[in-house]
């Protein structure tokens, strides 16, 4: 029933397609007509992208097309071509490394994509060929061919289902695996096909291969001999899907229709779009100021050396002289060169491991959200589940949340709780078994303990129990191996003097809503028990233990637009009955109006108690409207297009003139800590947005209860209530509420930056803004451009200076528009969307960060997913603690590794001025290559995996933390200008220490000189241990990981240095670092120099941490212990009835 | 240092999600459940350092009290060491060695020589080192570095006869390879230094200088080898050319010390360690302190005998003679003594400021921090 919803999604894009046509079994449709075989694509499912013979070439493009790749690639390219000062393996070895893990981890995915492919591919299937059965592989099936298919086998393609071993021409499927909908859902074959599939000579007509799983059209002409081919139409119901697997049904026959990658599982596949987080926007952003730095430091070099050269005897000294081929050189290609050969000195400044650490950060750390066991549900038995690593820092950026209600802010848990037959109200109460367990409580009306006529009683629960699509699982057995949400076992069963059916007391109920299972079970507990759906026929067990047998001719189906669905029966007795339930909305225009006024005043009172409301109502239908709308609804069918629409028409000309036998309440409770995870949400600076396809009144008070509104916050709604108010035509009145209310929120609202920070106790105005559906369309979409976009601009302006937002009657594609607009808005804000169903997950895909709650509506949001985790209360964990967390940490990532190359190349470019700019390099080769890969790069990671500056408790008790890093704080331009002046000041520092050192090179106490290799590995070292120990002076939290990485590296370093210079390397051409280290560390100066050099660049780094926080150690923990009495009261029951919660819980909070 | 508070995280149950199922439904549960380690959980056991003005404090004062007296003992063991540098480029025209420096050329067979005298107001106590300093030659030069190879110099036979590429164009001369090959051999620093004291009625004493000890040891006995050991290096070199502006081949380069010929002479492997700077110095002699009463060079009258072989007034460069004593933190730098008197006295002065700061605005929570 929801999942219908998801059809209105690529209703939007739906293309005109076109049919084909296939021969069942290959057998030529008219004997007439020459078979020419259209050409299909065969069975083979392939996922894998590459094949072991272009996996090399191909691979490697996919890798160089990424941006920073291709710039390593070139610098390397230069280094192998011109002559320049570092050798190739220097940027080649890194490059090398990349590529290499990339590679091997891409070609491990894709051979596990080939495993799986083949495992389906050659999957053996039976096909029936010429009256004989024959095993093929999957792959080899064809278009047409007929299949066989046992039980529990999956579909090996899309079948229409011709024939099937069960006696009512229906078989079950599941979908688990396309859509995780674990229940059983029956399909039927094409009525009235021969049992005898050799002799079937039948064409199938259908549309070209879409990748909605619900949505099928096509037509099948059987002929038989020399007669009029006879037409079937042929709808979802037919189809088996590839993937599906079939249950409690022996065998089936179908024929395949579509295949290989034209099978909708196989179109559904196709990657969801790539998120990019803003982190990403600013690294890039930070690398252009990079590169800039780098092409800028090169063109520096490049003019000074030629200024330099001007002067004579400095160019070619008798000492220095150039090789033959160097003078031979035009002038104009030896700068260019030149400066390349700087470029490629400099390249460090942007070092390709900062990638490398930043892909792996990001795919380490996200198992620390799969590992949390506070994210575990015991009852689903399930932790969170993270499907793109990108985003966990997007997840400490929120501004906006947008959550779905029913199943979200609401346990989707239904439970029945009165109804309203004729204006009489009946509510049901455990223990009383008075009158069949049936009893009257004080309505508003003063027909206290009145009912209404037994009939009418009746007949209103006969509609409950026949107005559905709700299953009876059949088998116990078989039940307990499917957990699934939409079981309820309804064991409690009370019915007294009552001996139900003998698999009564197990007798579970399934159906895709729970509303439905809740109505059908509230019918069962006054007496009207359904017993299922048996050829076409629904038994009903009624009050007198008789059964009752209607058979079932049509079902309306339920669908977002129409909000409402129908069944037509025929009674045992003829009566041909249409029976249908939906929203008030929809109902009300469609029953007489006289009607309407009794029960309007319940449904409104229940709406308002956070209900969910359904009206019921029913019509006779005589035989000739009965065969009017048979024929209407069996044309509709058939039709191959538009039949959405013409479906649509007959319903909702067949859905008139009914009456109104009553309502339905069901109650949805609040998720737990539904309110608290909204309060801290709020209190951490996000806004919150519910947007829900449910009535108005029971979406407010959903929030009233969630505390999203309080007391005291002031509502302005837009709603089409509002807008009729006036009596004047609604465009005015819109035109008109809209400027008041910005009035009223934004230009009168103080300047400050209410936006932002909720505050609590100061005498600021909440504002609380509601607008529905209808209305939201009406801003949107209005009938003049300019008005329209100066409309979204107010309705913008208003939104965002209000505290929270509900927008209700929602349309799945209307909350992805409202997600785009917010998220196109001013300051392109970061959004999350949040939600369970396939309505939310138009709005999860569009939404910076998408999360899916495992919940009862199937799994589609969470497999649309960025991250899904079981509860709502999970949220507050997930943005405060794990959001703040790595965003901090990515964020400090980011920029340390800028502010280590910075410092780290920064001397190099200094010593150009120092040697003739010769692009001679400062360091040694091995340092250069090992720098970001060996020496500095572990330390930083195991800092953005472990670094918690705050603690997790503190970060969850105090949500207003999550404001300090909000809009991106850390990554702003500041801190960055902060960082690269660091890394500035740290180069200055080493470089000009060396050098004045380096003034007198006889450093040693035996009076022997140091030379450039010497220089070069002080300020290496130098530099090391000072970006080593900025990064522990900036960790603050020290877990033996911490301090093994941190000690380790450096002792590392101390020990490669040994080494490399210990050895004559036979590889290596040059000498350069044969002992330079241990001559070094012979010295006592140059110790000296070291440990000054290092203190002194890390000194305005501690006097900084100081003065930021000049207030003692105990500052955080008291603010922990503030928090935490205000905090403490929060352990509130969220199973306390709804109103209770709603208005006396309100006084607490305002302290 | 720093005031820590450490923060065991002891793994508490009450953060335990789920209760303990019964029987099959724990074990299924087991399979999907996180595991409830410190690790996973990022409840590691860690110890939470926070750098507050009460910990910093005496850190500040601990660095300024240990940093001043390094730097003064810097200052005055640099301001001890005597040294003497003296020009002798010849670039005035009064200069002793002007017309060597002027008519230089590469031809002259006879070497030129000039003497420059000088007087030591001050006399040199214990061992006094030699050196002779470059400026403006840029030792450092990309393709100066580089012009080298590492394994002929190694005693490599095969480098020796066919030198790496980067030697060129010093690599081969008249169609024999060049040994040592590359710019930086070649362009060796040839000048012969004499050192003459002439005491009081006039005579000169030559002073005797040692050429033992200037390189490094690891360079003398490992990095550079002569091919085929040390003796016989005639036979050994035979078949190269020595570099075109040497007047001698490399197993000539001292007649009076068979073990400091050939690739392991120690002027030569001074010279192969390139220079940090374009102005530098580098190692040429030493002079032993003889008794332990007499200064090693008392103070007075000295003459420096040059034969000037080596021009460097093409490229705007001077050469200089220094004289120097050497302490236990090298040669005179008074860089370092001042560098860590101005540190220690910054720490120190933040350490008062930082004292009054804290003592002013937050007495009342954390006087508690600061040890005294």
């Amino acid at each position: 029933m929801l999942r219908r919803r998801l059809n209105r999604l690529f209703g939007g894009d739906e293309r005109r397609v076109e049919s084909r046509t296939i021969n069942v079994g290959h057998r030529s449709g008219s004997p007439n007509e020459a078979i020419i075989p259209p050409k299909f694509c065969d069975n083979r499912i392939v996922s894998s992208k590459y094949t072991v013979w272009n996996f090399l070439p191909k691979n490697l493009f996919e890798q160089f097309r990424r941006i920073a790749n291709f710039y390593f690639l070139i610098i390397f390219l230069v280094q192998v071509i011109v002559d320049t000062p570092t050798s190739p393996v220097t940027s080649g070895l890194p490059l090398f490394f990349v590529i290499t893990v990339t590679a091997i981890k891409q070609g491990y995915e894709d051979w596990l994509r080939h495993k799986a492919d083949n495992e389906v591919n050659k999957y053996p299937v039976t096909v029936l060929e010429d009256g004989r059965r024959i095993r093929k592989e999957s792959e080899k099936i064809k278009v047409g061919d007929v299949v066989e298919v046992e039980e529990d086998e999956t579909f090996p393609c899309d079948l229409i289902l011709l024939q099937s071993s069960r006696d009512d021409d229906t078989c079950f499927v599941t979908t688990a695996s396309l859509d995780g909908e674990s229940n059983h859902k029956t399909h039927y074959t094409v009525p009235d096909t021969e049992r005898n599939l050799e002799s079937l000579n039948a064409t199938i007509e259908c549309e070209e291969p879409q990748p909605d799983l619900y949505k099928f059209v096509g037509r099948m002409h059987i002929y038989t001999n020399n007669q009029e081919p006879a037409v079937r139409s042929l709808g979802p119901e037919n189809l088996l899907l590839k993937g599906a697997t079939l249950k409690n049904t022996q065998k089936i026959y179908g024929v395949a229709v579509y295949s290989g990658m034209e099978t909708k599982m196989a179109l559904n596949y196709q990657g969801k779009s790539q998120k990019r987080s803003a982190v990403e926007k600013s690294i890039n952003a930070f690398l252009l100021v990079y590169l800039c730095i780098l092409v800028s430091k090169a063109l520096v070099c490049t003019t000074l050396k030629y200024v330099w050269q001007s002067k004579p005897g400095q160019d070619e000294p008798w000492y220095n002289e150039k090789t033959q081929k160097e003078k031979d050189t035009n002038l104009y290609l030896k700068m260019f060169t030149d400066f390349l050969s700087f470029m490629v000195l400099f390249n460090f400044i942007i070092p390709v491991s900062m990638y490398v650490t930043v892909e792996m950060q990001k795919f380490l750390g996200s198992f620390f959200i799969t590992w949390d066991k506070d994210f575990f549900d015991p009852e689903i038995k399930e932790g969170a589940l993270v499907n793109t690593s990108d985003l966990n820092e997007e997840l400490g950026q929120v501004e906006y949340v947008f959550t779905d209600k029913t199943g979200t802010l609401t346990q989707n848990n239904m439970e029945f709780i009165e109804c309203c037959i004729d204006g009489f109200q009946y509510k049901y109460q455990d223990a009383r078994s008075e009158l069949d367990g049936f009893c009257v409580t004080d309505g508003p009306v003063n027909k206290l303990q009145q009912k209404a006529g037994r009939e009418r009683e009746e007949l209103f629960l006969r509609a409950l129990c026949l107005c559905h699509t709700v299953q009876v699982k059949e088998s116990p057995e078989q039940a307990q191996d499917q957990v699934d949400g939409l079981t309820d076992q309804v064991d409690d069963l009370e019915v007294d003097g009552e001996v139900p059916y003998p698999s009564q007391e197990q007798r579970s109920f399934i159906a895709s809503s729970p509303d439905e299972v809740a109505l059908v079970k509230g019918a069962m507990r006054y007496g009207f028990t359904f017993l299922g759906l048996e050829s076409k026929s629904m038994k009903i067990l009624n009050r007198n233990n008789g059964v009752e047998m209607y058979e079932l001719l049509h079902v309306l189906n339920f669908d977002p637009v129409r909000r409402r669905m129908s069944v037509i029966v025929r009674s045992k007795s003829g009566d041909t009955l249409l029976f249908c339930k939906g929203a008030d909305s929809s109902i009300f225009p469609r029953v007489r109006q006289e009607e309407v006024e009794r029960i309007r005043m319940h449904v409104e009172r229940n709406a308002t108690e956070g209900y969910r409301t359904l009206c019921v109502a029913y019509k006779c239908l005589s035989a000739e409207e009965y065969a009017q709308a048979d024929e209407g609804l069996r044309e509709a069918r058939l039709a191959l297009q538009n039949r959405e629409e013409k479906l649509m028409a007959v319903y909702n000309q067949v859905e008139t003139g009914m009456s109104l036998i009553g309502a339905t309440a069901v109650e949805d409770r609040l998720q737990e800590e539904a309110a608290e995870t909204m309060e801290a949400l709020q209190g951490a600076g996000m806004k919150v947005w519910v947007l829900t396809g449910d009535k108005m009144e029971t979406a407010k008070s959903t929030c009233y209860a969630c505390r999203l509104f309080q007391r005291n916050t002031e509502l302005l709604e837009l709603t089409v209530r509002t807008l009729e108010d006036g009596g004047r035509r609604r465009e005015e009145r819109l035109h008109d509420l809209l400027n008041e209310y910005h009035k009223k929120a934004v230009q009168d609202a103080p300047p400050a930056k209410a936006g932002v920070t909720r505050s609590w106790s100061s005498a600021n105005q909440d504002y609380g803004f509601i607008i529905d559906g209808a209305t939201l369309s009406m801003v949107l979409n209005s009938s003049s451009e300019s008005n329209s976009s100066r409309y979204k601009n107010l309705f913008l302006q208003i939104c965002q200076n209000c505290t929270a937002v509900l927008c209700c009657r929602m349309a799945p594609l209307q909350k992805a528009q409202i997600v785009k607009m917010v998220k196109n808005s001013k300051g392109s804000p970061i959004t999350l969307s949040i939600g369970d169903g396939a309505n939310d997950v138009s709005m999860i895909l569009e939404a910076h960060v998408g999360i899916g709650i495992k919940g009862k509506e199937g799994r589609q949001a969470v497999r649309n997913s960025d991250y899904a985790i079981p509860k709502l209360k999970h949220l507050k964990k997930l943005l405060l603690a794990h959001g703040h967390l790595y965003y901090v940490r990515i964020a400090h990532l980011v920029q340390y590794f800028f502010y280590k190359n910075l410092c780290f190349i920064l001397p190099q470019f200094l010593y150009q001025f120092f040697c003739g700019y010769s692009q001679q390099p400062l360091y040694d080769a091995a340092y250069l290559t090992m720098y970001n890969i060996c020496f500095t790069s572990m330390p930083i990671l195991a800092y953005s995996l472990l670094e918690q500056h705050i603690c997790i408790e503190v970060l969850l008790d105090n949500a207003t933390l999550y404001r300090e890093i909000a809009k991106n704080a850390t990554l702003r331009w500041r801190p960055f200008l902060y960082w690269t002046l660091l890394g500035v000041f740290h180069g200055l520092l080493f470089f000009f220490g060396v050098r004045y050192l380096f003034s007198n090179p006889a450093l040693q106490d035996n009076g022997q000189v140091f030379g450039n290799w010497s220089y070069g590995t002080i300020v290496f070292t130098v530099l090391v241990f000072t970006v080593t120990l900025k990064l522990a002076l900036d960790t603050r939290h020290w877990t033996w990981i911490n301090h093994f990485v941190i000690w380790g590296s450096l002792a590392f370093y101390v020990f490669f240095s040994f080494f490399w210079g210990g050895i004559i390397w036979p590889f290596l051409s040059q000498q350069r670092l044969y002992f330079v280290f241990a001559n070094m560390l012979s010295s006592v100066s140059a110790w000296l120099v070291i440990i000054l050099l290092i203190l002194l660049s890390l000194l305005p780094e501690i006097l900084l941490v100081v003065f930021r926080k000049p207030r003692g150690p105990n500052a955080r923990q008291k603010e922990l212990v503030q928090s935490s009495v205000g905090g403490h009261q929060s352990p509130r029951s969220s199973a306390r009835p709804l109103l209770m919660r709603t208005f006396s819980d309100e006084s607490n909070t305002v302290i | 240092m720093m005031a820590s508070s450490y923060n065991a995280k002891e793994e508490d149950g009450h953060h335990s999600g789920a209760p303990a199922h019964g029987g099959a439904a724990a074990a299924a549960a087991k399979s999907k459940k996180p595991d409830n380690t410190a690790f996973k959980q990022q409840r590691l056991p860690a110890w939470q350092p926070i750098l507050t003005a009460g910990t910093v404090l005496p850190a500040f004062f601990v660095i300024g009290l240990i940093f001043i007296p390094i730097g003064i003992g810097l200052f005055v063991t640099s301001n001890n060491i005597r040294e003497f540098e003296i020009d002798y480029t010849g670039v005035d025209v009064d200069s002793p060695c002007y017309s060597c420096a002027r008519n230089f050329s590469w031809n002259n067979t006879a070497p030129c020589l000039c003497s420059v005298d000088f007087t030591l107001e001050q006399p040199f106590e214990s061992n006094v080192f030699m050196y002779y300093g470059l400026s403006n030659f840029y030792q450092n030069h990309r393709r100066y570095v580089k012009s080298r190879d590492d394994s002929q110099l190694y005693g490599d036979r095969s480098a020796l006869t066919n030198p790496s590429k980067e030697c060129e164009p010093y690599r081969m001369s008249d169609g024999q390879a060049i040994a040592p090959c590359g710019a930086i051999a070649n362009s060796l620093f040839n000048d012969t230094l004499e050192l003459y004291h002439i005491d009081s009625n006039g005579t000169r004493n030559t002073i005797p200088l040692v050429k033992k000890g200037i390189a490094w040891w690891t360079d003398k006995h490992v990095k550079f080898r002569n091919p085929g050991g040390n003796n016989n290096l005639t036979a050994a070199f035979r078949g190269t050319s020595k570099p075109v502006n040497w007047r001698k081949p490399v197993y000539d380069l001292d007649p009076s010390d068979p073990d400091n010929n050939g690739f392991i002479n120690e002027d030569f492997i001074v010279w192969m360690r390139t220079a940090a700077l374009p102005t530098f110095r580098k190692l040429y002699r030493i002079i032993q302190k003889k008794a332990v009463t007499t200064p090693t060079l008392p103070s007075g009258r000295y003459v420096l005998n040059i034969s000037y072989n080596y021009p460097v007034l093409s490229f705007d460069g001077r050469k200089r003679m220094i004289l120097s004593t050497i302490s236990w933190m090298g040669g005179k730098n008074p860089f370092l003594g001042i560098a860590y008197i101005t540190v220690g006295s910054i720490c120190f002065f933040l350490g008062v400021v930082l004292l009054i700061i804290h003592h002013k605005y937050d007495t009342r929570n954390n006087s508690a921090d600061i040890p005294n």
